[in-house]
């Protein structure tokens, strides 16, 4: 098969003005991006384009600004549904990020379905945004939660997985690329399993939409949400698709205006979908500026896009442990098994000095959790440290990330290239008197 | 070299004063950072007349949090509860003597939340075991 033509990180950066940027002398090395994208000179036009020239609300007015605006906010909402290979743009609401459109699941969705006793099967991987929406409706409505947990390299076990399906639950959600280590789940077999086992999925998208093509009919799941902000486009955007005679059984989950028909002092008749889950006016710069996102990497071509992170991972898997001493890089050891994220700990060195350190070279890492507090707890860490990539990622930014972590190791090693081995003896034996003082 | 991690920073990391547990504490609290999850465990031996002769810490986290928690067990050593108590963010990070920026003030300052916890939780443990009047 051939591959794509390769995209030239270069050129890509002469479209995003933070690069103009003067950071020390330095230009940015922004590996950051899972937690949220630069956003190119097409998105910030867009969106000041709404402000100055048609700024008007959507859905109401009756004048020429209205009506633009009314179009460009729903043309935005059509190129999402593009984007994912939507039936219907109808299937698409607009929501402020992935969380929200969680929320509104669970919330909506969740509690009209979900009972008592009833299961909802989760993973080890979720962020805290797929996990706390589902801890909150399973102790309201005193259903379970299950986990599939994973294998040394962060893949789902899939024996586990079989045998909760096999218990029968309402839902399965999960995500279709881990924010944390980078894989990749099967996400159409895991569907189907899911399905042929009666229940309904939802799956994670924030970190996949970015990353390569994300087609919702082959996919096949019933519910699908993702963030804007992490696709090039600005915060205050996203989108829940979901299948549409779901959406037209699920109850409203903000309510006030623009979501309904008709409002008497006491009822009121719901909007058609998905009006009836956009209540009040909407963060409509956003959307305008995801429709503009989303046109800019069309253009592109997704699977350029994934192809280049793909190379990028490669690499990066390649030339880190080569030239960084001891490092630990944490999920899946191939790159067609992972998107563009790759996390790591330097031995003795905790994650929040390597960030501040490859700040000082204009290097801009993730040190934390990354909001999966349960899957640094499986993989036995606090925190870790987090490279992610985007279009505008190149080479010569891991090459960058590779000096900076040598200068780390350089700073914390230069007495005696040894940190405080005594620390962690006392540890466990310190944790177990601490519990039993208490 | 880079005044952020100076050698009194990084000497107090490698080796942390005060370093361990006590066998029987008058007070412990384990203090996280929500922001990146680190922990420390804060133990005092606090003498009848309020002074704190002995205190011992646990934990892991980076530089910062565990050099300013090894500097704040040894300034509060042999020091009354009054005076603790007075010990404001101020001393901290002077006795750190480095420029923090706000995204690691929570790392610089865990060790003197936690241990602010430690004594407002013990001053409630003996309120509740002492004799009701009757």
């Amino acid at each position: 098969m051939d591959r794509p033509h390769a995209l030239d990180a270069t050129t890509i950066r002469a479209d995003f003005p933070i690069f103009e940027r003067d950071f020390g002398g330095r230009t940015l090395a922004y590996l950051d991006s899972a937690a949220t994208s630069l956003k190119p000179r097409v998105v910030s036009d867009a969106v000041h384009d709404y402000n100055v020239r048609y700024s008007a609300n959507i859905h109401r007015g009756i004048y020429t600004i209205a009506e633009e605006a009314t179009a460009a906010f729903e043309r935005a909402r059509a190129k999402v549904g593009r984007f994912l290979n939507a039936r219907d743009s109808h299937e698409i609401v607009f929501v402020r990020n992935a969380t929200e459109a969680i929320n509104l699941v669970a919330y909506s969705w969740g509690r009209r379905n979900i009972g008592a006793g009833e299961t909802v099967v989760l993973t080890e991987l979720e962020h805290h945004a797929n996990l706390v929406p589902w801890q909150l409706l399973a102790q309201e409505k005193d259903a379970n939660l299950e986990f599939v947990p994973i294998d040394d390299e962060g893949r789902l076990v899939r024996e586990t997985y079989e045998a909760l399906l096999a218990r029968g639950p309402r839902l399965v959600a999960f995500t279709h690329v881990s924010n944390g280590l980078g894989t990749i789940n099967p996400v159409r077999e895991m569907v189907d399993q899911a399905h042929a086992a009666g229940a309904l999925v939802l799956v994670d998208g924030a970190q996949a939409v970015p990353h390569g093509p994300v087609d919702v009919q082959a996919l096949d799941a019933d519910f699908y949400v993702f963030s804007g902000h992490k696709v090039l486009a600005p915060t205050g955007s996203g989108a829940l698709w979901a299948r549409r005679e779901l959406l037209e059984e699920m109850p409203p989950f903000l309510t006030g205006g623009d979501m309904i028909r008709e409002v008497h002092l006491r009822q009121s008749e719901f909007n058609d979908v998905p009006w009836k889950f956009e209540a009040g006016t909407p963060d409509i710069a956003a959307a305008i500026g995801l429709g503009a996102a989303l046109d800019y990497l069309d253009a592109i071509g997704m699977d350029r896009v994934r192809e280049h992170e793909r190379q990028l991972t490669a690499y990066a898997l390649e030339l880190l442990p080569r030239e960084v001493p001891g490092i630990v890089l944490y999920g899946p050891t191939t790159a067609s098994e992972r998107a563009g994220i790759v996390t790591f700990n330097l031995p003795d060195v905790h994650p929040h000095d390597v960030a501040t350190l490859l700040d000082r070279e204009a290097i801009a890492v993730r040190a934390g959790h990354h909001c999966t507090q349960p899957l640094h707890e499986r993989i036995g860490e606090a925190a870790t440290a987090r490279a992610s990539f985007n279009v505008y990622s190149g080479q010569d930014d891991i090459e960058r990330l590779v000096e900076g972590l040598k200068k780390v190791q350089r700073i914390f090693g230069r007495s005696d290239g040894h940190v405080s081995p005594e620390r962690d003896v006392h540890q466990e034996e310190a944790t177990a008197v601490a519990g039993a003082a208490r | 070299m880079d005044d952020l991690y100076r050698d009194e920073i990084l000497e107090h990391y490698r080796r942390p004063h005060n370093f361990g547990t006590l066998p029987e504490p008058d007070a412990v609290y384990e203090g996280s950072n929500p922001l990146c999850g680190d922990r420390i465990t804060l133990m005092l031996g606090v003498t009848e007349e309020g002074v704190v002769e002995d205190v011992a810490f646990t934990g892991r986290g980076c530089a910062i949090s565990q050099a300013s928690a090894s500097m704040l067990t040894d300034e509060i050593k042999g020091k009354s509860l009054d005076e603790v108590a007075r010990l404001g963010s101020d001393a901290v990070l002077d006795s750190l003597g480095i420029e923090i920026s706000p995204a690691r003030l929570k790392c610089a300052l865990l060790s003197l939340d936690t241990l602010r916890r430690a004594l407002s939780d013990r001053v409630a443990w003996q309120a509740s075991t002492e004799t009701p009047a009757v």
